[in-house]
């Protein structure tokens, strides 16, 4: 690590024995970044800003919220009616939680459109799948912690699938509720660890930003970097294009917050937990919908928690599977329509996931997930028969023939 | 590099073509606009821990007072702090009223403190630490001045409630509190 | 229930339902006619409460719904909220006793509401409601809108799609009452408004359409007292980002239009990247 030289004496005094001010600037200032990178790539620093976000009004929301079964409805309601500006952090709170999806997966996405997932950044990969399944376990909890009819019958329903558990899931499932059904001592710890899990969360972002600033990031041409006029410094032209991207996210953001707070949320979700009735119609929050919906296409118990659990199992193997040298969809014409499949499928699967289980829609989902799957085990295949195009020889003449083109104009 | 991290943007622009100064401009208002909002947005969450409005909206309590017998004292729960009713005797009323103002740590007469001589009320925490004082019982401990005695620091608090010996600063603070009727007053 | 079954019940009872299987009868299974859609005052971005209507509703509630419907989490203090003053508010408050104590022998006792007081329910708990209305629960009013699809559309809606007789080919099960908007059209609580079912103060003409329209923007008031100020302050915010990512665009470009210049590559950064580049290739460890 370079040293800072600057004339602050009590600064440089800090630096020399904690050398913080040499690693922000390392990291953050100077820090070598491709040229080229595009909007796509803005999605990662959003990411750690939602997270922050969370963090920081779940924090406040936690100062009155009580997780005890006879009172966490009603405290929920006193926040947003008594608590000063108590709406506002709640608002900030449950419709963040539906951006901050919002963002991982597009960021997910990204990477599996650019191959940022391949070779040297495989760890990276799979530490930021390690993030997603923390998110999906973090929001899980928070969903139950208002404690209306959907929480309440969410909880039910996702903690038995460890019944699906050969021999010891009926015990695990007692011994997740702390009693024999979702009750007193299950939102009690479920409140705990919605407060914890995050705080390891954010520990892996750290681990993932460390795998990043090993290997740098990738590139929209995936190709390596070869010279300095490959590179830019991070500061000023990330930072301010990524300030800039936060802008008109949280212009998207503050909308739902302000005007459409509940246009996320069950308005079944605004009826009290009642353990003696199920609501008629219970879908997970819409960030597990596709995974809801493999879930369901397969009719054995234990084979759709297998093929559901499945389904992020082989997200951490996919760096094994793609096989092939080159990184970028743009230069893989078969990967690239396979992808695009990919996408539509898996917001397909999320309709269906909010559908009925049945009739065509079974029928349906049941292609769907097989697509799922496919995707991921052809690409060996892929890899091995795909033709691939010419890539471009270097970044910066990327660039620089973009910018003449420009010119021309 | 030769400085801090702002170098990056600083020692880029100082030989920067001609539109330096519109950046620098443009850069100053961004920035002092970004700040201002994260600023304004932290309002929201340092004001969120003030007591909220049902916590306000319980700020007035009303206590009948016919029960205490003279030279007993009661305490009721106002926002959360114990408050002090004491029925005075003559003898007391007597000796708040006699104490010479100079002598005093925090100068109030007897008669600004109570509305009606026979009724002293005081919130019930020691201006020291936040202790509560003894005295409420026949049997406590009331201190050198017949009046309260904490048992934190050794504060000794007269028959008015006025601070008379001990490290606590002030007198024991009196609550508004208005009488409804003869026997029954409204605190808060 | 047991656990497993739990599951399976609630993982497949919204196919059921929406088969219709439930109960053998198609009708009864769920459908209701489209809402009917209202264009209410706290509509849109700009939308806020009519207040006189607000405390039309209110009358609507407290004389006639408030007889089995508790609203549990509002205060009487909110009543001066929607422009009632205090005096007014503690009178209607002092019409209902709410439950205190314990006092000094131990005992809950009851006593004249208060400001601070939340609205006295009509039932002291959930069964005692039931065994007093043929075994169904009123809900609570306090979030109503929000809990139901269309919020206050569908009290408006519900309000006034009583039918006398249900439509030819419908079997009304004892007790219960045809309604359009209803899901299953299969209602206990009988038409509860009607026209001059309340009279107004203000001289508003008390038709039924008109409190079925007062009584749902009351309840919407109930469900969203924050909704005036909350966007009022998003006005501001959204505003704030505009004019804030406007000169974040315009500061981008500025700062990116350099990226192309190439004096910028060869500055003094170069020493820098090829070290760095270097490292890369050679898979260099750096000492720190």
């Amino acid at each position: 690590m370079k040293r800072i030289q600057t004339n602050n004496r009590i600064l440089m005094w800090i630096d020399e024995r904690l050398p913080i001010f040499s690693y922000a600037e390392e990291n953050l200032a100077s820090y070598p970044t491709p040229k080229n990178l595009n909007y796509w790539w803005n999605y990662g620093s959003l990411a750690g800003i939602v997270l922050a976000i969370m963090i920081v009004t779940g924090i406040f929301l936690a100062m009155n919220y009580q997780p005890h079964a006879d009172v966490a409805f009603q405290s929920v309601e006193r926040i947003v009616r008594d608590v000063n500006y108590g709406w506002l952090l709640r608002n900030l709170h449950s419709n963040g939680a539906s951006m901050f999806f919002i963002v991982v997966y597009i960021h997910m996405f990204r990477g599996l459109y650019f191959g940022s997932y391949k070779a040297p950044r495989e760890l990276l990969w799979m530490v930021g799948i390690t993030i997603y399944v923390l998110m999906m376990a973090t929001a899980f909890m928070g969903y139950v912690l208002p404690w209306g009819q959907m929480s309440f019958w969410g909880a039910t329903v996702i903690t038995n699938l460890f019944t699906a558990i050969p021999v010891i899931g009926e015990y695990i499932v007692i011994w997740v509720w702390g009693g024999f059904s979702v009750d007193a001592p299950t939102i009690n710890r479920f409140f705990v660890w919605h407060y914890l899990l995050p705080m390891i969360l954010f520990m892996v972002v750290v681990i993932h930003l460390w795998a990043l600033h090993v290997n740098k990031s990738s590139n929209p041409l995936g190709i390596e970097v070869k010279s300095s006029a490959d590179m830019i410094p991070f500061h000023p032209f990330y930072t301010i294009k990524d300030m800039y991207g936060l802008g008109i996210f949280m212009i998207v953001y503050m909308y739902f917050v302000f005007f459409a707070p509940d246009f996320f949320g069950e308005p079944d979700n605004y009826i009290p937990a009642n353990p003696m009735v199920t609501p008629p119609h219970i879908v997970p929050e819409w960030y597990f919908l596709p995974f809801y919906a493999i879930l369901r296409a397969i009719p054995d118990k234990l084979g759709g928690v297998a093929a559901m659990g499945m389904a992020i199992v082989i997200l951490y193997v996919l760096p094994w599977l793609d096989t092939s040298k080159v990184r970028v969809a743009t230069y893989r014409p078969i990967y690239k329509q396979l992808f695009w499949i990919f996408v539509v499928n898996i917001i397909l699967l999320g309709w269906l996931g909010q559908k009925p289980a049945e009739g065509t829609y079974l029928i349906m989902s049941r292609l769907s997930t097989a697509y799922y799957f496919i995707f991921f085990l052809i690409l060996p295949l892929v890899g091995k028969f795909e033709k691939t195009k010419q890539l471009p020889v270097s970044i910066f003449e990327e660039v620089a023939k973009k910018h003449r083109a420009k010119e021309d104009k | 590099m030769s400085d801090t991290s702002d170098t990056a943007s600083t020692g880029t622009t100082a030989d920067e073509i001609e539109s330096a100064p519109r950046r620098d401009f443009l850069l100053i208002s961004t920035t002092t606009l970004g700040l201002a909002g994260v600023g304004m947005a932290a309002w929201p969450f340092i004001y969120s821990i003030n007591p909220a409005k049902d916590v306000l909206a319980l700020s007035s309590t009303e206590v009948d007072l016919s029960a205490i017998e003279e030279g007993q004292a009661i305490t009721v729960m106002w926002r959360g702090k114990p408050v002090f009713i004491r029925h005075r005797t003559e003898d007391d009323i007597a000796s708040a009223a006699s104490v010479d103002l100079s002598e005093l740590r925090d100068p109030e007469t007897d008669k600004e403190r109570v509305k009606k001589p026979k009724w002293l009320i005081a919130i019930g925490i020691c201006t020291h630490l936040g202790c509560i004082p003894s005295g409420q019982k026949l049997g406590d401990k009331k201190g050198d001045f017949g009046g309260w005695f904490c048992p934190c620091h050794g504060s000794h608090y007269d028959t008015s409630g006025r601070i008379r010996k001990g490290p606590a600063p002030f007198n024991l603070p009196v609550p508004e509190h208005a009488f409804t009727d003869e026997t029954s007053i409204l605190i808060g | 229930m047991h656990p497993r079954k739990l599951v399976i019940a609630s993982a497949f009872a919204s196919s059921l339902i929406a088969a219709g299987l439930v109960s053998g009868n198609a009708i009864a299974a769920g459908g209701s006619d489209p809402l009917p859609h209202n264009k209410w005052s706290f509509d849109g971005i700009f939308g806020s409460f009519d207040k006189p209507q607000l405390q039309r509703g209110a009358q609507v509630y407290l004389e006639v719904c408030s007889s089995c419907h508790s609203l549990e989490m509002v205060y009487y203090r909110n009543l001066m909220d929607i422009g009632f003053d205090k005096e007014t508010v503690k009178e209607i408050a002092s019409e209902y006793e709410a439950k205190d104590g314990p006092d000094d022998e131990g005992e809950m006792f009851l006593r004249q509401a208060r400001l601070s007081d939340r609205f006295v329910s009509p039932f002291d708990n959930e069964n005692a409601a039931r065994s007093a209305n043929g075994g169904s629960f009123p809900p609570d009013f306090s979030v109503i809108t929000k809990a139901r699809k269309g919020g206050a559309d569908y009290i408006y809606g519900l309000m006034i799609g009583y039918l006398e007789d249900a439509p030819e080919g419908f079997e009304l099960s004892d007790g219960t009452h045809y309604n359009k908007y209803f899901p299953g059209h299969q209602i206990f609580m009988s038409a509860p408004l009607y026209d001059e079912a309340v009279e107004y103060e203000d001289g508003t003409e008390p038709t039924l359409d008109q409190h079925a329209k007062d009584v749902s923007a009351f309840l919407a008031w109930a469900a969203s007292p924050e909704l005036e100020e909350r966007k009022r302050l998003g006005i501001k915010v959204i505003l704030y980002l505009l004019v804030l990512t406007a000169m974040l665009y315009a500061l981008k470009r500025r700062i990116w239009s350099r990226i192309y210049l190439d004096e910028y590559t060869n500055d003094s950064y170069l020493g820098e990247f090829e070290q760095d580049i270097n490292d890369v290739k050679n898979n260099v460890k750096r000492p720190n």
